[in-house]
C-alpha cells in the first residue's frame, strides 16, 4: 500500500453492472432460442445468427466510425436486440431483409438517440414494424414449423392472419379457431415468428428475470390481465365475432412482447403504478387493434405507442415520499 | 424470518460480520491522546484546561459551547502538552488537547468496578443532569448531543424510546458485541432512558442476524423485570438504523421532512449510547472510550477494541500488526456511510465505531455508463425519492428544482450509488443538491425570522 485511497461514500457497490444484467436478459432468452431453433431448423439459426452479428457489428461501427466514442458492445445489450429482432420475423426472412431489420433497430432506433438508454422506442420492436410496413410479402408469408429435421414445411397464415381474414369472408371464430388445439399454442406448434411459438419457453425465461430481480412482474402481468379481460368482455358479447382470452393470450407474440420487450428498462415506466398503467395501456391497444384494426397483430405497435408516453408516465406515478403527502 | 422493516426502499449488501466472534478488548493506552473539541454535531466545546495543567481520567477539559453542545472529559491521566489545531481523519484542522499519558488516575467519584446498578433515578431531570455531565452523544453516527435529545421541546411528547440495535452497517459488530457483552448495562440504560422521557413504553430492536443478542437481552429484560421493554426482531435491511427508518419499522411512523423524530413521538438511541447512559448515570463515568470495530477481509487481525476517545489511528493498527500490504482505503465506520481516512495521524472521537480495511478490488469504482433507465435507484431509496432525477437536476445546478425534488431528505445512506448498474455517482453529485436546497431553505427561515422581528418593531 503506497497511498490511500479517499473518496465519498458508499465505499462498495453491489455485483450488478449494466454487463451483468443485460447477460440474465440474454439467459432468459435461452429457452425460446433454443426452441425456436428446434422447430425452425438451420434456417432459423441462419436468422439468429444474422441478427445478432449485423445488430452488435453496426453498433460497434457506428460508436467507433461516427459517434468515435469508446464500444458499448461490452454492455450486450445489442445482442439482446439481436436475438429478440429474430425472434420477432418468420424464419422464412431473406438474411438480407433481417439485415435491414437490424440497420433500423441499432442505427435509427437505438444510437440515434445516443445509445442505451437513451432511446425512447424499444429498438427490436422499430426494426420489427419497420420491416413489417415495408417487405409485408416476407413478414406474413408464415411457415407451419418443420422442424430441425423436418421436410414437409407447408405455408400458411398466423393464427391471427387466418382468423382475421376468415372473418372477412364470413366465418365465424367459432369455427376458425376449432382448427387449433390450445396446447399446441403453448407447446409451439403453430405458424408464426419465432418468438412466438413458444409460451412456455418465454414465460420460463420470464419467471428466471423475475427471480433474479432484474424485472419486476407488474409490467407484463398487468398486460396479460388487460389483455384477457378485454378480451372476456367482448367474447361474452360476442363469440362469434371476437376470439376468447385465452387463445388472444397464446398468440401473435403477446407472451414475447409481454416478457420482454415492455419489460425493457429504457421504454418502459420506474415506478410500479406507471408500469402497471404502462401494462393495461399495451393490453387495451392489443386487443383494440387484434379487434378492429388492420392488421391482425397488434402487440407491437400498442407497445410502440406506449413507449411514448413513458416520460408521461414517469411525470405523473412517482413513488410516494418518505414523511411527504 | 421477521417481516419488521421499513416500507420504502432498502438494499441488502451482503453483512460480512466477519469481526462477530471476536470479544472487546482492552487496546493498552497510548503514549499521547490527542481529544478534539468538536466531536459532536453543534458547537466545538470550549477549552477549560491549560497547557501544563495534570489532568486525571474523566476530568472535564472542554465545556459546551453552546445549548447544542457537549462536555469532554479526558480519557487519560496525564499533563496537557498542548492545544493547538490538528488535522482530523479528512484532514482538516480543528482544535484538539494534546495529552501526554502518565498512568492511569481516574478521577474521584468514578465508579470503575463492574458491579450492575440497577435502582433507577426518581428525577427525569437528574438523570438528563447527568447525561449531560457525561458528555453523551449520540453514538450511531451522528453524534447529537443526547441530553438535548431528551429534552423535547414543550408541546411535543415522547411515546416510545427505541434503542436502535440494528448494526445494518455491513462489517460492523461493536454493537453486537456490547449487546452480548454488557447487556445488562445497556438495558438498564434504556430503563433510564424510558424513565428521562416520563417513563414511555421501549423497543430495543436488533436484526435478525444477531440471535445471540436477541436472546440474550430478551434473557436480561426477564431476570431485571422490566415489563415496558421489548426486544423487536429486524428483517436485515440497509439502512434500517437511519433514525426515520427506524421509526417507521418500529412506529410506523413517518417523521416529516425536515422534522425531528419528536414529531411522531419517538427518541431514538443507538445501543452503544445506551451503554454510555448508563455509565453516566449510575457510575459517574463520562464518555473516555468506546468500542470500535477493527476489521476487513485483507486485515489480518480482526478485532473489537475498547479505545480511549483520542487514541491516533495509526497507534490501533500499529497494535493490531499493521496495514496489511494490500489495503488501498480505510474507512472510519462502515462502508455504506463511513468516511474515508486521509490522514492516520488523526485520532479517534466519541462517535468512531469502526476502522474497516478495504482492497482496492473493493472499493474501486467501476467507469460510468449511461443510465439505463432500470430504476433500481428509485426502488433502493430509503426516501421515496428519485435519484436519477436529482443527478441530473444536480448536474444541470437546477437548485430549485433539486429542493422541488426533495433533495433535502436525502440521508445520504448510499443505497442509490450502490445499486446503480451503470456505476454513475448518483449521491455524490447529490450531495451538491441538497447542500443547495438546504441553503435555500435556511436563508428562506432566516428571512423570514428577521421580517417578522422587524414587523414586531
Amino acid at each position: 500500500m503506497s497511498k490511500l485511497l479517499v473518496s465519498p461514500s458508499p465505499h462498495i457497490h453491489s455485483k450488478d453492472s449494466t454487463k451483468s444484467l443485460m447477460l440474465d436478459v440474454v439467459i432468459a432468452l435461452i429457452p425460446a432460442v433454443i426452441c425456436s431453433v428446434v422447430f425452425y431448423g438451420w434456417q432459423e439459426l441462419l436468422v439468429l445468427g444474422v441478427c445478432v452479428a449485423s445488430c452488435v457489428l453496426l453498433e460497434w461501427a457506428i460508436t467507433k466510425y461516427m459517434l468515435k466514442k469508446p464500444s458499448t458492445i461490452g454492455d450486450l445489450s445489442a445482442v439482446i436486440t439481436g436475438i429478440l429482432l429474430a425472434l420477432n420475423v418468420p424464419y422464412t426472412t431473406p438474411w438480407w431483409v433481417v439485415f435491414v431489420g437490424a440497420v433500423v433497430a441499432i442505427g435509427v432506433a437505438k444510437m440515434t438517440f445516443g445509445g442505451l438508454g437513451q432511446n425512447i422506442w424499444n429498438p427490436a420492436l422499430v426494426g420489427r414494424v419497420f420491416l413489417l410496413v415495408s417487405f409485408p410479402t416476407y413478414m406474413t408469408t408464415w411457415s407451419k414449423p418443420q422442424g430441425l429435421f423436418g421436410v414437409d414445411a407447408v405455408s400458411g397464415p398466423t393464427p391471427l392472419g387466418a382468423i382475421q381474414e376468415g372473418l372477412m369472408q364470413g366465418s365465424t371464430v367459432q369455427e376458425l379457431t376449432s382448427a387449433y388445439d390450445y396446447k399446441d399454442l403453448l407447446f409451439a406448434n403453430l405458424g408464426g415468428s419465432a418468438g412466438e411459438v413458444c409460451a412456455l419457453a418465454l414465460l420460463a425465461g420470464f419467471v428466471y428475470l423475475c427471480c433474479r430481480k432484474v424485472i419486476k412482474p407488474w409490467i407484463t402481468l398487468s398486460i396479460f390481465a388487460t389483455v384477457a379481460l378485454t378480451s372476456l368482455i367482448f367474447w361474452v358479447i360476442n363469440p362469434a365475432r371476437f376470439t376468447d382470452p385465452l387463445f388472444n393470450l397464446l398468440t401473435g407474440g403477446l407472451v414475447l412482447g409481454a416478457c420482454f420487450m415492455a419489460t425493457d428498462y429504457v421504454t418502459s415506466p420506474m415506478s410500479v403504478w406507471g408500469g402497471v398503467v404502462f401494462g393495461v395501456g399495451i393490453g387495451f391497444l392489443t386487443v383494440m387493434i387484434r379487434y378492429f384494426g388492420s392488421y391482425p397483430e397488434g402487440v407491437s405497435f400498442a407497445i410502440l405507442i406506449m413507449n411514448s408516453v413513458v416520460p408521461l408516465l414517469n411525470m405523473w406515478f412517482k413513488q410516494k415520499k418518505f414523511g411527504r403527502k | 424470518m421477521s417481516k419488521n422493516t421499513f416500507r420504502i426502499g432498502g438494499v441488502h449488501p451482503h453483512d460480512n460480520k466477519i469481526s462477530r466472534e471476536c470479544a472487546i478488548e482492552q487496546l493498552p493506552l497510548a503514549p499521547t491522546v490527542y481529544i478534539g473539541v468538536s466531536q459532536h454535531i453543534g458547537a466545538p466545546s470550549v477549552p477549560c484546561v491549560a497547557v501544563g495543567d495534570k489532568v486525571k481520567v474523566g476530568q472535564v477539559i472542554a465545556e459546551p459551547g453552546g445549548f447544542v453542545g457537549a462536555f469532554i472529559h479526558s480519557s487519560v491521566s496525564g499533563t496537557v502538552k498542548s492545544i493547538a489545531p490538528r488535522a482530523d481523519l479528512a484532514g482538516r484542522a480543528s482544535t484538539h488537547i494534546e495529552i501526554a499519558v502518565e498512568g492511569d488516575e481516574w478521577l474521584e467519584g468514578i465508579d470503575t468496578t463492574d458491579t450492575l446498578i440497577t435502582t433507577i433515578p426518581e428525577d427525569p431531570k437528574a438523570i438528563i443532569e447527568k447525561v449531560k455531565l457525561g458528555g453523551v452523544v449520540g453514538l450511531g453516527g451522528a453524534t447529537f448531543p443526547t441530553h438535548v435529545k431528551l429534552s423535547p421541546p414543550p408541546g411535543s411528547k415522547c411515546e416510545r424510546v427505541i434503542i436502535n440495535g440494528c448494526e445494518c452497517e455491513p462489517y460492523l459488530t461493536s454493537d453486537f458485541r456490547t449487546l452480548l457483552e454488557k447487556g445488562e448495562q445497556v438495558v438498564v440504560g434504556a430503563a433510564l432512558l424510558q424513565k428521562a422521557m416520563g417513563g414511555v413504553p421501549c423497543t430495543i430492536a436488533i436484526e435478525e442476524n444477531k440471535p445471540e443478542a436477541i436472546a440474550h437481552i430478551r434473557e436480561v429484560i426477564a431476570k431485571l423485570g422490566y415489563k415496558d421493554m421489548e426486544v423487536m426482531v429486524m428483517k436485515m435491511m440497509y439502512p434500517q438504523g437511519g433514525e426515520k427508518q427506524l421509526i417507521d419499522a418500529v412506529m410506523h411512523r413517518q417523521v416529516g421532512s425536515g422534522a425531528l423524530p419528536i414529531s411522531v413521538g419517538a427518541v431514538v438511541q443507538n445501543v452503544a449510547t445506551a451503554l454510555a447512559v448508563y455509565d453516566a448515570v449510575q457510575k459517574n463515568k463520562p464518555i473516555v472510550d468506546n468500542s470500535v470495530t477493527v476489521t476487513g477481509e485483507c486485515f489480518p487481525r480482526q478485532a473489537n477494541l475498547l479505545v480511549r476517545v483520542g487514541t491516533p489511528l495509526k497507534y490501533i493498527i500499529d497494535y493490531l500488526g499493521g496495514i496489511p500490504e494490500n489495503a488501498a482505503k480505510i474507512i472510519s465506520g462502515g462502508p455504506m456511510m463511513g468516511r474515508a481516512v486521509a490522514n492516520l495521524d488523526a485520532a479517534t472521537v466519541k462517535g468512531t465505531g469502526a476502522l474497516l480495511f478495504l482492497t482496492e478490488k473493493q472499493t474501486r469504482r467501476a467507469p460510468e455508463t449511461h443510465c439505463i433507465r432500470c430504476g433500481k435507484c428509485a426502488d433502493a431509496c430509503p426516501m421515496g425519492l428519485e435519484p436519477f432525477l436529482l443527478n441530473k437536476l444536480s448536474k444541470n445546478a437546477d437548485w430549485e428544482a433539486c429542493e422541488a425534488n426533495a433533495a433535502q431528505d436525502c440521508i445520504e445512506c448510499g443505497c442509490c450509488l450502490y445499486s446503480c448498474p451503470a456505476h454513475i455517482p448518483l449521491l455524490d453529485n447529490i450531495r451538491v443538491g441538497k447542500g443547495f436546497a438546504l441553503s435555500a431553505i435556511r436563508a428562506r427561515a432566516a428571512a423570514a425570522k428577521a421580517a417578522a422581528e422587524a414587523a414586531k418593531k
